[in-house]
Parts: structure tokens; sequence; C-alpha cells
């Protein structure tokens, strides 16, 4: 049986590069004397470190805890000493370092007292639990929780549970690999998911050119039963994101603005079921991941490596970056980043390192002047008009720019790659989204100290009249006190209590009225990951105190 | 600012997209040259050498890098667009007319390449129709019209000495479109004007012949990928049909829409002019407008303007309208309503 395909506009076949690494097995890497656990390894809150400098740690043991719900824990790579907790480099686009755990292995890998059981016992949500705990996030780059993910919430149904093993990206192939030696766990992985999601069908869309794996899940799942089906998606980037697979496998889009689980579908990649399988059957923690080291190495291959693994480690493991070596990606080339620090350690979110030669990525030449030949708008998987985009950005026209939908851009480079005047165009998109959400912080900000001005002066108006009228009942209790009978006039408490509160009124609808003037944007509100994101940003773009004109040149 | 991709298709550049549309040229250039004499030959390469002394002295004042430039080969497609556009044996000056006013005033006073709101060829064309409409009608002869046939050497002499031992009589003639007009306004019976020597079996004389040559140079484009159908198809399908109607509602003044197909500048206008992206609309249905509306403005300028061509007029007055077109037809967004 085989499912129609519904393709999705453009989308781009840039040479795979797969059979550099993609021939070897996984190679599990051995025991390494020092690990850096960075504490910001998911999408949403960092975990917080519950270890101190000279605790002893066992493998598997939570060294960061959960802050908050967009969290999962971090755990200890192997047994051995805290040594450090501090700020060190980390395998992110900006260079920043980030708070991690420094442990100095003490050889013994003993590992955490586990309680494996069966996860058919278990209620979702206590099962949803021990996936946070285990520290289970999205193992196809973009790290979300995924406890959040498997819990559908009452007002939407899951129907459909898609499992990614697009792996669309030129060059990486540790999907590739899993699918093909652990088919069954993906597979078993996939069957926890659905139970938690209460799906009815299972789809894992792997696209045509990895038959090796199709046949590996497609035994999979028959020696072991497990009703799902193994959809062929034609190879073409970006078949492997979230909303293009969705599309593709069910013609399903997913709104724009709303994720695929408001249309009743949930994506997950193929290395996240694996971890989940480990997790929940073998009690597991995450620390372990699989990496493809490719490009310009000695011996490509992917690589099961501990969370923590200095990447020099992982490219020594490769044979050593070859002599001519012109730097190194994180993640594919189509969206990955220029690694900054060869001490950043791998994190839950790097799936691939490829070292980069002049032959393999030869510079870009020089960009010419956008001729508006629509190339692409052919090749926008999204339908945008990136040309009109880029012109917006470009003048800093940005209400322009978001009125063209620079916000459902998903930055797969598409444009950029097909573009006869080799326009950095993502640069572009990133530059304005970056100063749009920058736009709405200040704006924010300057909203924020009206407020407290206004609510300030309202104050200090409201302390003068009461003040005033202290002094007025004092002055009429004076009065009152003087006149021979004391009989007090009755009403003019009331009164003055009325017109005290009518004052007050008064001036709250004031205050209540400006802020109405000021109308909310649509990026408020945002959820934390996003302000996080923005924050990010911020930070990044600050660092490098560059002017935005040349913020968007490309990388020299 | 990340950098990704680190991957461009590098076969595809600026240069590249302009040789291919070049060579998708060469067929109608072939054919021109077979039927109209070796002066296209003289008057490409006046207007290809005046146009990269032109730029690169617009560059210069401009202060920009003149060889990235003039490696786009932008310039070059412009020369040969206003070349083959205009009547080939004229003096050297209205090339240079033309070619100023094409590059200098319509390129790169916009500011150069990306930034020109009007076809620059057809900027050219304009300025020399309005200019000086004498020579501008003072076509060469077909082959087995001619009396005299025009050797190279003829045609230096024509373009640069302004003349030679030939007289003029002897190897111009009147277009189709141009005789058309003036008989049929005369009265001349269809029938009669049909049989004069402009005439060929459908089109112009010969002319419909180099038509079909840029029709095939159009299907390589498409082939290619360069350009998309709408514009070509929207643009002669509404010439045809609104010649059609004009033929219908009087065909002893309005020629027959295969008449206007493969007369003048038809099919040179619907695959090589109106397609340029810098100054066409964008979106597929904003094309479809822009060509729809550009090929009823042509018959309607041939049949009851002033000028007898109208594919310059009309393209250059819908490239205005084409950014207000591009903004009303945004294509829809993936994941938002249709």
């Amino acid at each position: 049986m085989t499912r129609h395909i519904h393709p999705f506009n453009g989308g781009i076949h840039p040479d795979e590069h797969k059979a550099e690494s993609n021939a070897t097995p996984i190679v599990a890497m051995p025991l390494l004397p020092r690990y850096v656990v960075p504490m910001r390894q998911h999408i949403g809150t960092p975990a917080r470190p519950v270890v101190q400098v000279g605790d002893r740690v066992l493998a598997g043991q939570i060294i960061g805890a959960a802050e908050g719900q967009v969290s999962v824990a971090v755990h200890a790579p192997t047994s051995g000493l805290v040594t450090a907790i501090e700020p060190r480099a980390a395998p992110h686009p900006s260079g920043l370092f980030d708070l991690a755990v420094v442990i100095d292995a003490d050889g013994e890998d003993r590992p955490v007292n586990t309680q494996p059981g069966d996860w058919r016992q278990l209620d979702p949500a206590a099962l949803r639990q021990r996936v946070r705990e285990l520290g289970i996030a999205g193992l196809g780059g973009a790290v979300f929780p995924s406890h959040i993910k498997l819990n559908p919430g009452h007002a939407q149904q899951i129907h459909t549970l898609i499992l990614n093993g697009a792996e669309c990206e030129p060059w990486i192939t540790c999907d590739d690999r899993l699918m093909r030696e652990r088919a069954v766990e993906v597979l078993q992985g996939a069957e926890i998911m659905r139970h938690l999601l209460n799906a009815q069908r299972l789809i894992v869309g792997v696209e045509d050119n990895k038959p090796e794996a199709m046949a590996a899940l497609r035994q999979a799942a028959e020696a072991h039963h497990i009703a799902c089906e193994i959809a062929n998606v034609p190879t073409r980037y970006p078949s492997g994101g979230g909303k293009q697979l969705a599309y593709l496998l069910t013609g399903v889009e997913v709104p724009s603005g709303k994720l695929s689980s408001d249309v009743g579908m949930q994506v997950f990649n193929v290395g996240t079921a694996y971890s989940l399988f480990r997790a929940l059957t073998a009690d597991e923690a995450l620390t372990r991941r699989i990496v493809t080291v490719t490009g310009h190495v000695a011996r490509p291959g992917n690589f099961e490596a501990r969370i923590g693994t200095p990447l020099s480690a992982l490219i020594a493991a490769a044979g050593g970056a070859l002599p001519g070596s012109s730097g190194e990606i994180i993640g594919g080339p189509m969206m990955g980043f220029d690694l900054m620090d060869m001490a950043a350690p791998l994190t839950k979110a790097v799936n691939c390192i490829i070292i980069k030669s002049p032959a393999l990525f030869p510079p870009k030449p020089a960009a010419l002047p956008c001729i508006r030949c629509g190339a692409c708008a052919r090749a926008c998987p999204v339908e945008l008009q990136p040309f009109e985009l880029y012109w917006y950005s470009r003048a800093k026209e940005f209400g322009k720019a978001q009125s063209y939908n620079l916000f459902d851009c998903i930055e797969c480079g598409c444009c950029s790659f097909v573009c006869p005047s080799h326009i950095p165009l993502v640069d572009y998109y990133r530059f304005a989204k970056a100063e749009i959400w920058e736009r709405e912080r200040e704006k924010n900000a300057s909203d924020q100290a009206r407020e407290r001005h206004e609510f300030k002066t309202f104050r200090q108006e409201r302390e003068k009249q009461e003040k005033a009228e202290k002094f007025a009942k004092a002055a009429e209790a004076n009065k009152t006190k003087a006149s021979a009978d004391g009989t007090a006039p009755p009403q003019g408490e009331d009164i003055e209590a009325a017109k005290k509160k009518a004052i007050l009124e008064a001036a709250m609808a004031r205050a209540q009225r400006a802020r109405e003037g000021v109308t909310p944007k649509n990026t408020e509100n945002l959820p934390a990951a996003v302000e996080k994101d923005i924050a990010e940003i911020e930070a990044r773009r600050m660092q490098a105190n560059v002017p935005p004109s040349e913020q968007s040149a490309p990388a020299p | 600012m990340n950098g990704s991709p680190f991957v461009l298709l590098t076969r595809n550049s600026v240069t590249a997209v302009m040789l291919k549309v070049m060579a998708a040229l060469l067929p109608g250039l072939a054919a021109h040259a077979w039927f109209f004499g070796p002066g296209i030959w003289v008057s490409l390469l006046v207007c290809g050498v005046l146009g990269i002394a032109l730029e690169s002295l617009m560059l210069l004042i401009r202060k920009r890098p003149i060889g990235p430039v003039l490696q786009d080969g932008s310039v070059l497609l412009t020369a040969c667009l206003l070349a083959l556009s205009l009547p080939t044996l004229a003096p050297w000056w209205l090339y240079a007319v033309g070619m100023i006013f094409a590059v200098v005033v319509a390129k790169h006073l916009y500011g150069g390449l990306g930034q020109n709101p009007f076809n620059p060829a057809m900027v050219g064309y304009a300025a020399l129709i309005v200019s000086f409409p004498l020579y501008m009608t003072q076509w060469p002869a077909p082959l087995g019209v001619a009396l005299h046939p025009i050797t190279l050497g003829d045609a230096f002499d024509l373009v640069f000495a302004g003349q030679s031992a030939i007289s003029a009589d002897a190897y111009t003639s009147a277009t189709a479109l141009d005789t058309w007009k003036t008989q049929a306004r005369l009265g001349t019976p269809v029938a009669d004007i049909l049989t004069l020597p402009a005439f060929g079996w459908s089109g112009g004389r010969a002319q419909e012949v180099v038509a079909l040559m840029y029709l095939c140079g159009g299907l390589m484009l498409l082939g290619l990928r360069l350009i998309t159908w709408h514009i070509p198809v929207a643009f002669l399908g509404s010439l045809a049909f609104t010649a059609f109607v004009l033929n219908l509602i009087d065909p002893t003044q309005h020629a027959t829409p295969l008449f206007h197909l493969l007369s003048g500048g038809a099919m040179l206008g619907a695959f090589f002019i109106a397609t340029d992206p810098v100054t066409a609309a964008s979106t597929p249905r904003g094309k479809l407008i822009f060509a729809g509306l550009a090929g009823m403005l042509t018959v309607l300028i041939r049949n009851f303007g002033g000028y007898p061509d109208g594919v310059a007029f009309s393209v250059l007055l819908m490239n205005v309208a084409a950014p207000f077109i591009d903004a009303y037809t945004q294509p829809r967004v993936f994941g938002r309503k249709r």
C-alpha cells in the first residue's frame, strides 16, 4: 500500500552527500575523562543545577532539574565528580556561553538506580512526568520538550501520529543509521507515543533515498505486529519540516501560526521515539544521542556519544579534520550554523557536525542586485514571495515585510539556494525578524514606563487630594467643636466620601483610557520560548554590535 | 547572522540567465539576418559597444565597481533587444540616442539593474519613435522585395557615413503594419492590401518567419524555466482575442488575429520584452493581468493609435501598473485561508 503524496510547493534537491557517512554502523564513543553538560539543551527554561561542585554523581542522575512547564531535566552522562558549575562554550549560533555542569569521570560509569517497568501500567500523566524527568526533548534539532507535545490537552484530539524519518538536510545520516539499526525500538517508542496521544494512526515518513531504513522499518513493523504505515516521501528538501511532512503525508495544511496538533496531528523525530522508548522501558535518561560527523574528515560516520562530549573529541573520533579544513557546521548545510568554539560540547540539539573545506563548501559569490526573477518564489515551500520580503527587509520597511507574511518564513534556505543573484536572503529575514522583535520589546518597555509614570502621577494626585480632604475635615471638626452645642452636620462626611470616590474613579478611568489607547500587538503575550529566542537574538546582536546594514552581509 | 544555507546553486547566476536569454534570441536573429540582410550585425555591434561604454561611464559616475556589474550581461541583453526592435541601416546616432535613453535614463538614473521600473530597451525605442518617426519607419525591404541586396560593407557605409552608392528607396520599404494602416484608412479593399509586397502568407513578408523564430526562442526560455507560461500566453492570447473581436466588427479596418500575432514586435514582446522580470508583474495572477492588458493595448494602439506598432507603449504602460498589480495579486501563503 502506498500513500498518496501531496507535494508542497517548490523545495530543492541539493547534492545529498549521504553516502559519505551512512555506510558504516553507529560507533559507540568510549568513555572520556570529562564532560561539560549545559543546562540549556531544550527550548524553554534552562534546567536548574541541583548538584554542587564537589558532589559525586552517578550516570543518569539528575544534575539539572526541569524548571517550569516548558523544561526538561538534564542528567549526568557518567559517574564522577562535579568539578565546576559555570558558563561554558555552547554549540549555539550566538557563540554565547551557557551555564554548564562539568563532570570529571571516575571511569566506573556506575549507573543511578533504575526501575524498569511496563509503561502500560502507568497512566498517561505519570508517563509524561517520567518523560520530563528523563530529559526527553525533540532530537531532530528543535529540542522541544516532548512531554508537552505528548499532552494533547482536553480540547484537541490527535488522530495522526507522524514519525519524522525524512532527514532531508544533506550530509546528515544519524536518523538513517538509527532506523536501519534500531527500527524495532524506534517503532516501539512510537507505539508509546501513540498510546499517550491516543492517536488512531501512525505514519512514518522516510525520504526515498533511504531504502535500507525503509526496509528495516517495514520488517520491524511486521515482526512486532506494530500497526503503522511506512510512507515513502520524495527526496526533496525540506520534506522533513514538520508542517511540510504533515502535508506530504496527509494533504492537510497546518494553519499559519498554529501547531500541527491544532489540526489533530503530532510530529516526532525518529530519534526522539527511540530515546522515549529507552526512557520508558529501561528507565534510562537521555544522556546519549547519535550524531553524524562528516565532511572533510578522515572517517565520516555516526557516533553514539554522551551528552557533554566535547565536539573536538567527536571530530577526533572521525579521524580528525583533514588538512585544509575551513571550519565546522553544526547541523545541516541548509539550516545549520558555524561552530564558534571547539570547546563546545555535544547537546541534545546537535545532530551533525560537518567539517568544511573550500572544495565542499566554496565561498559564496558576491551578491548582485535582485532582478525579481521569482526563482525564490518558485522554490519557497511556504509559498511566500521571498523577493518582496527581501526588498522590504532591506529597506527596513518592517511593517510591509510583516504584511507579506515574514513570520510564516521557516528559514529553510531554499530561496537563498536558488537565487541567481546569490543574495543571502535568509539573513535578511533573520535580521528583519530580530529588528521587529526588538522594536516590540522597546515599545513594551516604554509602554510599561508610561504606565508606571501615569500611576505615579495618579498616586501623587490622590495623596494630595487625600491630604487636602484630611485638612478640610480637621478644620470642619474644629469648627464643629468650636460651635457650642456640638451637633455635627449629619451629611457632611458622606458628601466628602462621595466626592473623594468620584475623584478617584475619574482618575482611574483616565488611566484606563490612556492604557487602552495603546493597542496591544500580536507579538504581545508571546510564549516563553519565543520571548527567550527574542532575548537571545537581541543579546547576540548587542554582542556582535554590528550596525544593522552590515548584519546581513554574508559571513566572510 | 549564522550564514546558512552554506550551499548555493552556483550554476544559477544572473550572467547565466542573461546569456541564456541571448542564446534564445539566436533563431530570431538568424532569420532576421537572412531576410533583412547583414545590417542587423552592424546595429547589434553599435548598440553592444555603446551599451558597455555607457554602462561603464554610469558606473564610474555612480562610483560603483565596473567589472562585476558589466559581467552580469544585462546591458548586452538590452542592446540586443533594442537592436532587434529598431530598423537596421539607420544612422549610428539613432542607435546612440536609443541606447542613451535605455542605459542612462531608464536603467542607471533609476539605480541600475533591478531598480528600473521601465523596460530599458522599450524606453529607448519609445524615445526614438517619438523623436525620429521618419527614420523609424525606414525598414530594409526583405529578401525578394529589395531591389538591391545589401552587403556588410554597404551596411557599414549606411550606418556610419549615412550614404552609399545606392539610394534608400532601393533597399527600404514600409512594413506590413504600416502598409495596412495607411491602406485600410484609404479604403483599399482587404484582398488588394494583402497582395501588396509587404505582406507574406499571413503577416508581414519575412517578418512572419522571424516572428516564428522568436516563438521558437521563447519556447526555449520556457523549457529552460527562465520564464513561466503566464506572460506569453496571456499577452498573445489577449492580443489575438482583441484582434479577433475588432476584426469581427469591421474586417475592412482591422486585420486578423494571425496577422497581428505574426507582425511587428508581438512575438519578441511576448517572450522577451514583457517577460523582463524586473519590470513585469511577478505574481502568477499578476502576470496574467499584466500581460493580458499589454496584449490588448498593443492591438488598440496598432488599430486606433498614431504609431504603427504598440508593443513598446503597451509594455511601458503596464510597467507602471506592475507594482500595483503585484500588491493586489499576492498568492496565498501555505497554511493560510484560500
